[in-house]
């Protein structure tokens, strides 16, 4: 995790490239959320000073669009189709199977900061259906009992990370 | 450099090529997420192994999804191959075989694409391609959509040096002849649009392509981008050159980041070349192109929230007129159209109007892009001329209902369309028909329905799309819609009621009523069209609690065939995902229906042999036997 500083470091950086006008609002929106993963509160402040528009403008823009999140994602994001294709083919199974497994809701970053879970309308890749994305591989033709298998390695994984912390804290 | 050195030049490096071999792999989003990049780099390490220097090209798409990763062997004086799933694995037999030595692989092959491969299939002949009439698909999947070259030497930028000889005026007249009619839904006459733009006194004028591809199952446009975005550019340059603008914007949804690049990569060539500038092929005109990326909002699409998206607000509709002609982007003249209506517009500068006139039906001309996706064998996507019927695209083209299942419905149109039944498949597809049958062109996405979706479902789903997705400037579709997709959700749970039919129907006047923009005016039609055609349906949930599809979760059991259960085999027990079906080895399993999640898991994975297991709707089917011993709800 970054600090805060180093946060309004970045946005100070990222503003840089930008000229003061509104239509940049949203480009801004996007790279600061590329680099630091959400769009924390003060990065928005920033955002509104630097252009000079109220707070709240920054605000309305940023959660009327999908796209913009305020918490951070977990380690591995996961994402579900709720495409017309991924539903018909069984995307609401996939979803539920998600939220048993790793034990969080839609929408939701787990506690630990391992896994977050997100269902997004479509991702165009419809002969596979149904599809779920962790991080940026594309898992086809999804079913409950393959959504375990697949989860088994980022388990393990997370799970390593967690001993190693634990132990180190000791 | 003239346009005569650019093109000679770009001749000069696709004519080079075409002597050697080089293999194409489709590359798009589609291809790679079936493992193209893997394919990819298989080939890069078998050839080096070999040691031969042959070109690998990621190319676009060529439509045939369901073969993907797609291969074409491009080889002098011999016919191409293309090879449809190739793995990694494969791979080393492909590069020996057939870029190496001279076995073709027909094993392997889906076909070629020339017709002197003997006994191998002809691709062109395939039933699919006797309907198909590719115009802005043409060169997709065939040429490197990252070189800017192989579109000039495939006809590229020849239309816009053509237009710079002719008048404004009659260009306008030229595209009214052709009849080309907006591609994004709603089927405006293009030629009206570019007109009152061009009448338009204020300045500066700016040009818009509605790249927002928002309607869940379709890809058209982010294929077109991803594989021959030159001539989407090309499109938008002879539209600033019409109305008068020297700047434009591909608004692009960020979802589709590939699309995002190559459309970069592209611009920038296009500049370079001197395509874009403020000194185009030294006419004197200047015209320029920025992305801007959407950040995700569904009701982008529409052109109004668009602009205000592109300004940097929320991409909330305004009240129309004015029209963007005459106060679009920041209060100027503004003329926005969709990516496959600017493709469209080079090909009818260079063939000419009549010829694009003679494709189609009296009002609808040329042809239309879809998407065939949900339960047809072939997924994929497909240019036919308008007027061409469903059931010859969801048929012949889409290789009918997979599995060999029974067709249900067909939804075109995406969360604005409509859902038609098997009765409507041989009427054909054109603007003003699908309109008539209560769908709409939309912008191509077509879901194929069998005999195991349920329409109550389907139209739940398509409703609780608009719902999330209605800005909420409007109450009727902000509410209204809501208080549908209550009612959908109390039919579909088993608390439907008989006065549920009126009190539907009502709202979705209402709300098509009190909507702004094309979203809420829209929202209804899968609703609407749902109840038109598959009333039975509906009945069934409301009058009996019974799901036909079996899909509805609380009006559906899952239950295991004492009799047939094969004790031995405990297939089910151990795909269950949450551990609901019991039973020790050598004995009958029995699913414990308070932890059931009806995913069908063991349905499907029971062997054939025993098919011991049943989906019940309504749920009273259930025997009590099952019922006593597990405590299922009553």
């Amino acid at each position: 995790m970054i600090t805060e500083e180093q946060a309004s470091q970045v946005v100070a950086e990222i503003l840089g490239h930008y000229k003061k006008r509104k239509k940049n609002l949203i480009p801004l929106l996007q790279e600061v959320q590329t680099k630091l993963g959400y769009l924390p509160r003060k990065a928005l402040r920033e955002i509104a000073e630097f252009l000079d528009i109220p707070e709240i403008e920054v605000w309305g823009v940023a959660t009327f669009y999908n796209q913009f999140r305020f918490v951070p994602l977990g380690k591995y994001h996961t994402m579900v189709c709720m495409g017309t294709a991924c539903h018909l083919a069984g995307g609401r199974l996939i979803l539920e199977a998600l939220e048993r497994e790793l034990g969080i809701k839609v929408g939701e970053t787990a506690k630990d900061g391992s896994f977050s879970l997100e269902r997004v309308a479509c991702i165009g890749c419809c002969m596979l259906a149904p599809v779920m994305v962790i991080r940026d591989r594309i898992y086809p033709k999804m079913t409950p009992f393959k959504v375990e298998e697949a989860l088994i390695p980022y388990k393990q994984e997370v799970q390593n990370l967690n001993n190693i912390k634990k132990s180190k804290s000791k | 450099m003239t346009f005569e050195e650019i093109k000679s030049r770009a001749r000069a490096e696709w004519e080079a090529l075409q002597k050697n071999n080089y293999v194409l792999v489709s590359a798009a989003t589609c291809g790679r997420a079936a493992g193209a990049l893997d394919v990819v780099e298989a080939f890069n390490k078998e050839l080096m192994r070999q040691g031969l220097e042959v070109p690998i090209i990621q190319v676009g798409c060529m439509g045939l999804c369901h073969a993907e990763p797609l291969v074409t062997i491009c080889k002098a004086g011999s016919p191409r191959v293309v090879y449809p799933n190739v793995t990694p694995e494969s791979v080393p037999r492909l590069v020996e075989g057939y870029v190496a030595g001279d076995d073709p692989c027909l094993e392997l092959a889906l076909g070629t694409l020339e017709g002197n491969g003997g006994e191998a299939v002809y691709i062109p002949e395939l039933p699919r391609f006797e309907h198909e009439l590719r115009l802005i698909l043409r060169r997709c999947g065939f040429i490197d959509p990252e070189d800017i070259n192989h579109y000039i030497a495939n006809g590229g930028y020849s239309s816009l040096e053509k237009v710079s000889g002719m008048s404004p005026e009659k260009i306008v007249r030229e595209l009214e002849k052709s009849g080309l009619r907006g591609r994004g839904g709603a089927g405006f006459p293009t030629h009206l649009k570019w007109e009152l733009c061009c009448k338009a006194k204020s300045t500066p004028k700016y040009i818009i392509c509605n790249a927002d591809e928002g309607d869940p199952g379709a890809f058209m446009d982010r294929v077109i981008l991803e594989s021959d975005p030159h001539q989407v550019i090309e499109g938008m340059i002879i539209a600033g050159y019409v109305v008068g603008a020297e700047q434009g914007y591909i608004y692009v949804r960020a979802e589709y980041p590939l699309a995002i690049e190559r459309v970069q990569i592209a611009l920038k060539q296009a500049e370079e070349l001197g395509f874009l500038g403020d000194n185009i092929l030294s006419s004197g005109f200047g015209f320029h192109i920025e992305i801007a990326a959407g950040a995700g909002a569904f009701v982008s699409g529409e052109a109004t929230a668009l602009v205000a998206a592109i300004e940097g607000k929320r991409s909330e509709p305004r009240p129309r007129p004015p029209r963007l002609s005459e106060a679009g982007l920041w209060n100027k003249p503004t003329l926005l159209n969709n990516v496959k209506t600017f493709a469209y517009v080079p090909l009818i500068i260079e063939r000419g109007a009549d010829w694009f006139a003679s494709i189609g039906t009296e009002g609808s001309k040329g042809t239309a892009v879809f998407t065939l996706a949900g339960k047809v064998a072939n997924v994929g996507l497909t240019e036919v001329p308008m007027g061409t019927t469903l059931r010859e695209l969801i048929y012949d083209i889409g290789g009918g209902i997979a599995k060999d299942k029974q067709f249900k419905a067909v939804q075109i149109g995406g969360p604005s369309g409509g859902c038609l039944p098997e009765t409507l498949l041989d009427s054909p597809i054109d603007y003003d028909s699908l309109r008539e049958a209560g769908s709409m062109m939309g912008s191509g996405g077509m879901i194929v329905m069998d005999e195991d979706n349920c329409m109550v479902d389907a139209a739940r789903f398509f409703l609780d799309f608009s719902t999330k997705e209605s800005c909420g400037k409007c109450t009727m579709c902000r509410l209204g819609t809501l208080q549908m997709l209550h009612i959908l959700e109390d039919i579909r749970a088993g608390r439907g009621r008989v006065k549920d039919f009126d009190l539907l129907l009502a709202l979705a006047e209402d709300v098509k009523a009190g909507s702004l923009c094309g979203l809420g005016k829209t929202a209804p039609n899968p609703v609407l069209t749902t109840l038109r055609y598959f009333r039975d349906e509906y009945e069934a949930h409301i009058l009996e609690k019974r799901c036909p599809a079996g899909v509805c979760p609380e009006l559906t059991v899952y239950y295991i065939l004492p009799d047939k259960c094969d004790r031995a085999c405990e297939h089910c027990v151990l795909t269950c995902p949450t551990e609901a079906v019991k039973g020790e080895k050598g004995e009958v399993k029995v699913i414990d229906q308070t932890k059931c999640s009806k995913c069908g898991t063991c349905l499907q994975v029971c062997p054939p042999e025993y098919n011991a297991v049943v989906k019940l709707s309504p749920v009273s089917l259930l025997p009590s036997s099952n019922l006593s011993k597990k405590g299922a709800k009553k």
